[in-house]
């Protein structure tokens, strides 16, 4: 009688639930990681008097931000940016042209299987090489400027926007595209009708955003030769002039910045 | 439903009129920014190279056949430096990234001011790329490996942490309540009542972002930020295209490698 009037066994502490369940597992993990940090950290050499070395000019590099110059150079500073805006816009432009057709034959409800195969492996390709690796090879072909920075932008464009438009695509709801089929319409307007109305509110979204990646990486192909407002950025900072290295910084935050309330608002405006 | 009276027959139309001068108005716009973009570009190009380009391009694409396979002695080490960059900057941002996105969450920030300075934290570490940050990195600490770290670290900051908030913003607010109830602290409603909602998502986005550093890091030698591109920038700049062509390769290789080691461990963790 005395046994069931004793309180049951219970735990009276509480241990939190691990995050990866199984032990083996977790200690693979812990122990590997710890070994592999080791290992990569042994060959990194950091060479501590150099980095000693670099602090002054660290200060060096601070103090121009206060205030940074737009005035000394303001020709070409303003010239480099509206470079890079131009080429932002044209190259999102031609890079959406291209990826249209793409995206369409890498949807695999709306293409056979061997156009299916050719477009995915164009997006791969397309995905797989950075856009500096790209503006390399298109200044070596087109010669210095903006125009092969724009070239390396909408290729670049192609593998982001081909595949979500062909993922997009896969989404869809067959019910309205069978809808619009059934009356007859032939493949354009069964894309243009049923296809296109459902994709529509997305793309222009990631239009935007992609327009927002464009300028941000325009900023960068300049420093291979490609043009914009990153070779402007490259010779500031070749010529040690940091207020303005400071002052193209800035410009470049403030403009990503209104992007990126732009595509929000635009975002939202259009779903 | 919008229709145009056709000799008294209705004839469905997708807009109305006014929809339909409004997109022209629209279209308009859009085109002549095109143009004129286009313009300011075709200004600035000169036409003749371009034309030229096809040849160019079969001229190079025959130089880089075949790739000079015993280059790949020499490549073992950067492509090594250029997993650590990458991995250890992402051990970097994560650090950093985590605790920022705790201020800046609006659940979770302590006030307005912290808020502020986290959200100026995120968008300026993601509106200046990494070889930005590279070469200015590169200036200060001298070339080679660290500098390509810090600045990879840097760049994946706002990234990680603007991910990571959005997440702590759409937790589950009941089990934080029920932690509450409790008579738990501050802290220890972050440790037992967000913290494990958010994990998933902090480890996911670690990963995803690993596998977008293992591609940008590919590219800091051109500065002089250590990993392969270093040794990409001197085989372009010695034309030694069998060489270029063998780098691209390993490059192509180790991107299709991290994407399935990131692809498997998200499977696994999701």
């Amino acid at each position: 009688m005395t046994d069931s009037l004793e309180a049951p066994n219970y735990a009276s502490s509480w241990k939190k639930a691990p995050f990866i369940k199984n032990r083996f597992v977790r200690w693979l993990i812990i122990v590997g990681g710890a070994i592999y940090l080791s290992a990569a950290l042994g060959t990194m050499n950091i060479d501590l008097d150099r980095v000693k070395e670099g602090l002054p000019r660290a200060q060096r590099f601070l103090d121009a931000f206060f205030p940074p110059n737009f005035a000394d150079n303001r020709g070409v500073l303003w010239d480099g940016i509206a470079e890079s805006i131009w080429m932002a816009i044209i190259s999102t432009v031609a890079g959406i042209a291209l990826s249209i057709p793409i995206g369409l034959g890498a949807a695999r409800n709306l293409a056979p299987a061997w156009v299916y195969l050719f477009c995915r492996s164009v997006i791969a390709a397309s995905r797989t090489f950075p856009e500096i690796i790209l503006a390399i090879f298109a200044v070596k072909l087109f010669g210095f400027g903006p125009f092969a920075g724009f070239v390396a932008l909408s290729l670049g464009t192609i593998g982001f926007y081909a595949k979500l438009l062909a993922e997009d695509i896969e989404n869809t709801s067959a019910s309205q595209a069978e809808a619009v089929k059934a009356t007859g319409a032939n493949w354009f307007q069964w894309v243009n009708y049923s296809i296109q109305p459902q994709v529509m509110p997305r793309m222009i979204g990631l239009s935007i955003y992609r327009l927002d990646i464009n300028f941000r990486e325009s900023a960068v192909v300049g420093i291979v030769g490609g043009g914009g407002i990153g070779a402007t950025l490259n010779t500031s900072f070749s010529r040690y002039e940091f207020d303005t290295t400071a002052a193209i910084l800035l410009i470049i935050i403030l403009i990503v910045m209104f992007m990126e309330y732009t595509s929000s608002f635009t975002r939202k405006w259009v779903q | 439903m919008p229709t145009i009276q056709n000799n008294s027959i209705e004839i469905w139309r997708r807009r109305t009129s006014k929809e339909q001068w409004i997109r022209w108005i629209f279209w308009l716009i859009g085109l002549s920014i095109i143009f004129f973009a286009w313009n300011t570009i075709s200004e600035k190009t000169i036409w003749f190279f371009v034309q030229d380009a096809p040849n160019q391009a079969a001229d190079i694409a025959a130089r880089m056949v075949p790739p000079k396979w015993s280059y790949m002695d020499k490549l073992w080490q950067p492509v090594w430096d250029t997993i650590n960059i990458a991995t250890i900057g992402t051990v970097i941002a994560m650090t950093i990234a985590v605790p920022v996105a705790f201020a800046t969450a609006r659940n979770t920030t302590p006030n307005i001011v912290v808020r502020t300075i986290g959200l100026f934290i995120i968008v300026s570490s993601r509106s200046v790329n990494s070889l930005i940050w590279a070469l200015i990195l590169v200036f200060i600490l001298g070339p080679g490996v660290l500098a390509g770290t810090i600045a990879i670290g840097l760049r994946s900051v706002g990234f990680c942490a603007k991910l990571i908030y959005e997440s702590i913003e759409e937790i589950d607010h009941t089990q934080v309540e029920a932690i509450e109830a409790t008579g738990a602290s501050g802290p220890q409603k972050m440790i037992y009542g967000i913290l494990p909602q958010v994990l998933p998502t902090i480890a996911g986005v670690g990963i995803y972002r690993w596998d977008i550093n293992i591609r940008e890091s590919t590219i800091l030698g051109l500065v002089g930020a250590g990993g392969i591109g270093l040794q990409l920038n001197g085989s372009l700049n010695t034309l030694a295209w069998t060489q270029v062509s063998l780098i691209l390769l390993v490059i192509l290789a180790t991107v299709f490698i991290s994407e399935w080691v990131s692809a498997k461990v998200r499977g696994a963790i999701i």
